[in-house]
C-alpha cells in the first residue's frame, strides 16, 4: 500500500448528505473481476446523463474545482460493503475525503486502500464548504502524523481522530494482511484450543 | 462482570488484541459470492498466500445472475465471466460452491441459514453488508469489504475494533397486518439511518421472542440500514428447532452439547448497554418509505413529514412526492417481492394467503423472486405457485434480482416499485427507478389494488 503522511491540495466540494455507495459506484459497474477503470464510473448517474453527456451542474464536472481532496456532506458512504466505492474514489484521483460522518464499512474500506477519511465537526465542514465556494484555489493541508486538517490561507485547523493502528499502517504503507499472516501461529494455537473444547462452535466447523 | 450476548460471543473469538488497536477476531464461517470476491482472490494470488481454511468458506452465485432460464449460458458477457471466475477460484482453492442451478443455490443470506451453516454463537462474515441477517441466530455476523475478504482468506481472522453495545426493545402486542418488516422499518424511521453507527444492536422484548426465525432474519437484515455493523437476537427454542436437522447442522450428541452452550448465549441481567431504546409495539403500523434512504419511512396511512431539510427535498424531488402529502391511492405499476430481507417461505405464504382467489390490478407488474432453490421447491410443493399464477404474479428463479438490479430485472425510469428489499437509494432498482420499501403483505395488497391502500381495513 502507498504511504500517506501529509497532503496539501485544493478540494472539490460535494455538499450532499447521506451519499450512499450506490451513488458512488452503481451496481451495474460491479461486474468486473479486477480493480481497473472504476474512476470513469465514479458518481456515474450524477455525473452523466442517460446519453453519457456530463451534467454541468454536478460538482465534479465544474472546471472551477480541482484537487485530490473531496469535501462532502454528513454520513458519507452509507449502504453497501462494496469496496469498489473506495477504489472508484481512489482511481478518480482522490486521496482524502472530508465529512462530518462516515459509514463504518466505507471508512474501513477507504483506510484499507490508503484513502484517508477525515472526520471533522459539522461547524468546520461548513467552514470548508464556504471557503471552497469563495476561493476554489484555497489549499487545505491534511497532516496525518499530527492528525490535523488546516486551511492554509487562514490558519484555521481542526484535529481529527484515527485508530492508532490504522495510522501506523498508513504512515508505513503496511496493510492488515501482512500483519495477520505474521500471526498465523497464534491463530493456529487458538484453533487448536477450541477444537479441544467441544462446547464452542469453532470445534465443529 | 455482567456481559451482553454480543460481548460473550466476541470474547470467545478474540485470538489476540493489539494494544491501543483492534482485536484479531477469529471467523468461524466465511460466505462469498461472485461480486466481491474476485479481487480478493487476485490479491492472494499476487502475494502467493494460500487460503488458510477453505472448509470454512461457502460460495454461492446470487448478485449477478439471471432469474430466467438459469440452465442456459448467461447472455451478458461480463456476468458470465464473473461467474466463471468464481467457479475457477473455488475449484483452485477447494472451496464448496453452490453455483447457478445447484439445489443449494440462492441468495447467500438465505441459503446459509436454511442449510444449517449459520449456527448460534458463531462469527460469520461475507463481502456483503446484509450479512447482519445471520444475527437472527445469535451470531456475530457482519459485512466486510474486499480487502477484508482477502484477510479472512489468508488468516481466517480479521482486525476489528470492538463495536459498542446497543439494545432496541420492542414490547407489547403487534397490530393486525404488521409484519417483522414493518417493525424494523419503524425502528429505522424513528432512530434514523446513522443511529447505529459504531454499534452492534441486540433486539430484545417479547415481539422478537415471539417472532419466527424468518421474521428475526428480516429484522436483523436491516440493522445495517440504521448504520449498525450488525444486529442479533438471543437464541432460544425457536432457534434450536430451526437449526435442528438442517443439512450442515450438528447432529445427535454433538447437537445436544452445542445446544447446552447456545443456551448460555444471552445478555446477563443488569449488563450495561452503551445505548438503549424502548418501543411500544402498539405504535407500529404497516410502513412504507417515501424517500431515498430507509429511514424515510411513514405509516402507510400517514403523510410525508414537512420540513425535512435539504436532503429530504432532494429525495422528494427524485421520488416525485411532495412534503405533507399522503401516499394512499398512489397508482403503482411495479411490485417486487424478494431479496434477502423478504424471500423466505414464510413471506410467500403470507403473500399467497392474501392474494388467493384475487387478481392483480391490470396496471401492475408483480414480480416474485424466491431467495433460494429450496424456497422455490417449497413454493411449488405447497401449491403457492398456482396461487401466484392465478393472481397474475410472475414467479422467477432465485437470486438478488431487482434488489440491486445488476441483472435484467430493472424497474424502468420514473416508475414506482413497492419492494420488499432493503434499500430505496436513488437508482438502486435501475436508473431513475423509485423504490418504496414495504412488507410482503403491503406489496401484495398494492398489486391487487393497483395503488397504495390501507389494506388493514380488509384483514380478518
Ligand atoms: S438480495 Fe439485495 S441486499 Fe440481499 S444480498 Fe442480494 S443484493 Fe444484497
Amino acid at each position: 500500500m502507498e504511504k500517506f503522511i501529509t497532503l496539501t491540495d485544493t478540494a472539490v466540494p460535494l455538499e450532499i448528505e447521506n451519499i450512499d455507495t450506490d451513488q458512488i459506484i452503481p451496481a451495474r459497474f460491479l461486474k468486473v473481476t479486477d480493480k481497473a477503470g472504476f474512476g470513469d464510473n465514479l458518481f456515474r448517474d450524477w455525473r452523466f446523463d442517460q446519453n453519457g453527456n456530463p451534467n454541468k451542474d454536478f460538482g465534479l464536472n465544474n472546471q472551477k474545482y480541482k484537487g485530490s481532496i473531496l469535501v462532502t456532506g454528513d454520513n458519507f458512504g452509507c449502504g453497501s460493503s462494496r469496496e469498489h466505492a473506495a477504489w472508484a474514489l481512489k482511481a478518480y484521483g482522490f486521496k482524502v475525503i472530508v465529512s462530518s460522518y462516515f459509514a463504518d464499512i466505507f471508512k474501513g474500506n477507504a483506510l484499507n486502500n490508503g484513502l484517508l477519511p477525515v472526520q471533522v465537526s459539522p461547524g468546520f465542514l461548513k467552514k470548508l464548504f464556504r471557503l471552497i465556494d469563495e476561493n476554489p484555489s484555497a489549499e487545505i493541508k491534511t497532516d496525518l502524523e499530527n492528525q490535523k486538517i488546516e486551511i492554509l490561507s487562514t490558519g484555521e485547523s481542526e484535529k481529527f481522530d484515527i485508530d492508532p493502528y490504522k495510522k501506523t499502517c498508513l504512515i508505513n504503507g503496511f496493510d492488515d494482511i501482512d500483519y495477520l499472516v505474521s500471526k498465523i501461529d497464534s491463530i493456529k494455537k487458538f484453533e487448536e484450543k477450541n477444537r479441544k473444547n467441544e462446547s464452542t462452535p469453532s470445534a465443529f466447523i | 462482570m455482567k456481559k451482553t450476548l454480543f460481548d460473550k460471543i466476541w470474547e470467545a473469538h478474540v485470538v489476540d488484541s493489539i494494544p491501543n488497536g483492534p482485536d484479531i477476531l477469529y471467523i468461524d464461517k466465511h460466505l462469498i459470492h461472485e461480486v466481491t470476491s474476485p479481487q480478493a482472490f487476485n490479491e492472494l494470488k499476487e502475494r502467493k498466500i494460500p487460503v488458510l481454511r477453505p472448509d470454512q468458506i461457502v460460495a454461492t452465485a446470487d448478485h449477478n445472475t439471471p432469474t430466467q432460464n438459469q440452465h442456459l449460458p448467461i447472455k451478458d458477457v461480463l456476468s458470465r465471466n464473473q461467474l466463471k471466475q468464481l467457479s475457477q477460484n473455488c475449484a483452485d482453492n477447494n472451496i464448496t460452491l453452490y453455483g447457478l442451478g445447484h439445489p443449494n443455490n440462492g441468495i447467500v443470506h438465505v441459503i446459509a441459514p436454511e442449510l444449517g451453516i449459520t449456527q448460534p454463537g458463531m462469527t460469520i462474515v461475507c463481502g456483503d453488508s446484509h450479512t447482519s441477517t445471520h444475527g437472527a441466530f445469535g451470531t456475530i455476523a457482519f459485512g466486510i469489504g474486499t480487502s477484508q475478504v482477502s484477510q479472512v482468506f489468508a488468516s481466517q481472522c480479521l482486525l476489528v475494533e470492538k463495536p459498542k453495545n446497543l439494545r432496541v426493545n420492542v414490547s407489547g402486542k403487534l397490530k393486525k397486518g404488521v409484519l417483522p418488516k414493518d417493525v424494523i422499518l419503524y425502528i429505522i424511521s424513528k432512530l434514523g439511518t446513522n443511529s447505529g453507527t459504531g454499534y452492534f444492536c441486540e433486539y430484545a422484548g417479547n415481539v422478537f421472542e415471539e417472532m419466527s426465525m424468518e421474521g428475526r432474519m428480516t429484522v436483523c437484515n436491516m440493522s445495517i440500514e440504521m448504520g449498525a455493523r450488525g444486529g442479533l437476537i438471543a437464541p432460544d427454542e425457536t432457534t434450536f428447532e430451526y437449526v435442528k436437522g438442517k443439512e450442515f447442522a450438528p447432529k445427535g450428541e454433538r447437537f445436544n452439547r452445542l445446544k447446552a452452550y447456545w443456551e448460555t448465549l444471552k445478555t446477563d441481567q443488569g449488563a450495561k448497554f452503551d445505548q438503549e431504546y424502548f418501543i411500544d409495539a402498539e405504535e407500529i403500523e404497516p410502513m412504507i418509505t417515501y424517500g431515498t434512504n430507509p429511514g424515510m419511512g411513514i405509516k402507510i396511512t400517514g403523510s410525508i413529514p414537512l420540513n425535512g431539510g435539504k436532503s429530504a427535498e432532494k429525495a422528494l424531488k427524485y421520488m416525485g412526492f411532495k412534503a405533507g402529502e399522503s401516499l394512499l391511492e398512489k397508482p403503482i405499476n411495479y411490485i417486487f417481492i424478494g431479496s434477502c430481507t423478504n424471500s423466505r417461505i414464510e413471506d410467500f405464504r403470507t403473500v399467497a394467503a392474501y392474494i388467493k382467489g384475487k387478481k392483480k390490478a391490470a396496471n401492475v407488474n408483480a414480480l416474485i423472486v424466491p431467495g433460494s432453490q429450496q424456497v422455490l421447491a417449497q413454493i411449488e410443493a405447497e401449491g403457492l405457485k398456482t396461487i401466484f399464477e392465478e393472481a397474475g404474479f410472475t414467479l422467477r428463479q432465485p437470486g438478488c434480482s431487482a434488489c440491486l438490479a445488476m441483472n435484467d430485472d430493472k424497474i424502468p425510469e420514473g416508475e414506482y416499485c413497492v419492494s420488499t428489499s432493503n434499500r430505496n437509494f436513488e437508482g438502486r432498482q435501475g436508473r431513475g427507478a423509485r423504490t418504496i420499501l414495504a412488507s410482503p403483505l403491503t406489496a401484495a395488497a398494492t398489486a391487487i389494488a393497483g395503488k397504495l391502500t390501507d389494506f388493514t381495513k380488509h384483514l380478518n
